[in-house]
């Protein structure tokens, strides 16, 4: 019989507990199938968040490490600098990344530390119920904004790319999303070129990839995917902001 | 190698490198700075990596990380920056993992002072993070000693796969005293480090996985009373102490690290004065030496518990001597270090009157 499709050997065989419609399954397997096809798997650390992609070590078929919230950059520094030949990464949420973790992701991308970062940004805190996150569109309401996040006193959306790409040690930065089988294809080769970068030394690289969360959005899954479309990518424009190798 | 002049702080750095320490990840405070700096110097030279984090916060979480990945690592600071470290010496912990942490006590609450205290050792022994843990604790007097226990934390650290924390203060980190270092043997029997993260390629394509998240509870009761039992071997075997001159003394004073020195020279004054005092110094404080303590009641007078802090250790010795026995407390804080005058005088008190 011929095979039409594989899981990857990226992933391991853990039935996964994401809520259905939710694309951080859809995450995983780009990046598992990344470092599968880079030959690189047996000697991967991924570094896992607190947030709903807290059990990522049971999923990537890798050594891994489970950091406290927010602290996965600097965990990832810390297995880095003892083994550098290890290819590490972070995969972490917006509330983990953009707001607890801010002081961390910055400094590791200030150092050029050579890590690759997954940031999953859907806009909302999906583990805790739903609250707020720095990420929040203005007027999308949350468990902790129920009017809707109003720009004054409560801000807007933090664009993580672009803050990042003014650092000059980073090497690799884009945004991607997953709504659309064409941008799950462009999201694959960013995801893979920052690997790749790394496994070249060349540095920091961080692929921000938007997602869904249909649970606490309140949206079906289809309307997850649409409502990215139309009201993420407009806050969060795609694209690569920075690529040490001139590409853009 | 010949016995050096060195300060403090100094001689807990090289003795890190000599025991192997090869990664150090820390944030500047005073006054603890000789440490980083030593390790900024010399952990190159010996093919090691010194990091200044961004915070301590990060340089816990990058001790974690080191240490999952199986290295000997080290981060040190003092009293508010090991504040900020308290989540991630949960988490190592709660990983099981070992690392060697510093702290050279300056005096608090808040950003209280410079000076050196030793009112971190309910943070210290207790804990200092959430949920069920110990940090095993040695409190060096000497400089010999200091060097001599950063070397023994590796070990224990290796051994248990527990944070080991060396609690000093800011006297003895600046104090200048001569050393040894002698050439460093790990000690005999140490685990392997064959859960650390190095990649399935070298485990035989087993994952390993570091990880302090134990959702069902009756998991992680399970979890707690395995590391539990790990603490209940260390309370047998590892607990250290020093008596001194307590054969015939009427009054046992208590202290560690710097009051202990005060002590010593206080305890020389009395004698001198035929007051009968001794001394017994908690050399670890967690596990605390609790069973040093029936011979001494039996005989002692009366404790006297002298800290740099309002009463913390004062809590174990109530413990340790359960009634049977009075209790005094003499304590300065805020960076002030008692004289071995005011101890004397807080003795010849107790005994009634002046040379009693
Ligand atoms: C120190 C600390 N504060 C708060 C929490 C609670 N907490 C767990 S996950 C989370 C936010 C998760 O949101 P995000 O990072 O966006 O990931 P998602 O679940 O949406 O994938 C919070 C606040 C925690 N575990 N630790
Ligand atoms: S809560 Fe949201 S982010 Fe979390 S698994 Fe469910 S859909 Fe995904």
């Amino acid at each position: 019989m011929k095979t039409v499709y594989e899981k990857s050997p990226g992933l391991t065989d853990v039935p996964m507990h994401y809520c259905p419609g939710c694309t951080h399954g859809i995450i995983h397997k780009l990046v598992a199938e990344s470092l599968a096809e880079l030959g690189v798997l047996g000697r991967t650390v991924a570094v896992a968040p607190v947030g709903c992609a807290v059990f990522a070590y049971d999923y990537f078929n890798c050594d891994a490490q489970e950091a406290a919230h927010g602290r996965a950059p600097a965990v990832a520094t810390g297995i880095k600098r003892v083994h550098p030949d290890n290819i590490v990464f972070t995969y972490q949420g917006d509330g983990d990344l953009a707001s607890i973790g801010m002081a961390e992701i910055v400094h590791a991308a200030m150092r050029g530390e050579n890590i690759t970062v997954v940031f999953v940004n859907n806009a909302i805190y999906g583990m805790t119920g739903g609250q707020m996150a720095p990420t929040t569109l203005v007027g999308q309401p949350t468990t902790t904004s129920p009017l809707g996040r109003n720009r004054l006193g409560q801000g807007a959306p933090l664009r993580i790319c672009e803050m990042l790409a003014t650092i000059d040690a980073t090497a690799y930065i884009a945004r991607v999303s997953v709504h659309s089988i064409p941008r799950l294809n462009v999201a694959k080769r960013a995801i893979k070129k920052a690997f790749q970068l790394q496994v070249e030394n060349k540095g920091f690289s961080l692929v921000e990839v938007l997602s869904t969360c249909p649970t606490n959005w309140g949206l079906s899954p289809v309307d997850s995917l649409r409502w990215v479309e139309q009201n993420m990518i407009p806050a969060y424009p795609l694209g690569v902001y920075k690529d040490i190798e001139g590409g853009t | 190698m010949a016995r050096k002049l060195m300060k403090g702080n100094e001689a807990i750095a090289a003795a890190a490198i000599n025991a192997g320490c090869r990664h150090f990840f820390g944030y500047p405070i005073t006054p603890q700075n000789e440490i980083p700096e030593y390790m900024s110097r010399e952990l190159p030279k010996v093919g090691g990596v010194y990091l200044q984090a961004e915070s301590e916060v990060a340089a816990i979480n990058m001790v974690y990380g080191a240490a999952g990945a199986g290295a000997r690592v080290l981060t040190s600071s003092s009293s508010p920056g090991i504040s900020l470290m308290q989540e991630g010496i949960s988490y190592i912990a709660g990983a099981e993992l070992p690392c060697v942490l510093v702290n050279i006590m300056r005096a608090g609450p808040g950003l209280g002072g410079v000076q050196p205290a030793q009112a971190d050792y309910f943070q210290a022994t207790r804990g200092g993070g959430h949920g069920d843990y110990h940090v095993v604790v040695l409190a060096p007097a000497n400089l010999q000693e200091a060097a001599d226990l950063t070397q023994l934390a590796f070990d224990l650290a290796d051994k248990y796969r527990n944070p080991v924390m060396v609690l000093a203060d800011g006297m003895i980190g600046q104090l200048m005293e001569p050393v040894e270092l002698s050439p460093y043997h790990p000690a005999a029997g140490l685990p392997p480090k064959d859960w650390a993260t190095t990649g399935t390629a070298q485990s035989g394509g087993r994952r390993r996985i570091i990880n302090s998240l134990y959702l069902y509870p009756d998991q992680l009761e399970q979890h707690i009373r395995a590391i539990f039992a790990k603490y209940a071997e260390i309370e047998r075997t590892e607990v250290r102490y020093e008596l001194h001159q307590c054969d015939d003394a009427e009054v046992v004073i208590v202290a560690y690290g710097t009051t202990s020195r005060i002590a010593r020279s206080a305890i020389e004054k009395c004698r001198r004065l035929g007051l009968r005092v001794g001394l017994l110094r908690p050399i670890t404080l967690y596990p605390f030496p609790f069973a040093a303590f029936p011979p001494v009641i039996e005989r002692a007078k009366m404790f006297l518990v002298v800290e740099m802090s309002m009463g913390q250790m004062l809590d174990d010795v109530k413990i340790a001597v359960a009634g049977r026995k009075p209790i005094s407390f003499y304590g300065r804080t805020g960076g002030i270090v008692p004289t071995p005058e005011e101890v004397v005088k807080q003795v010849q008190a107790l005994l009634g009157g002046p040379g009693a």
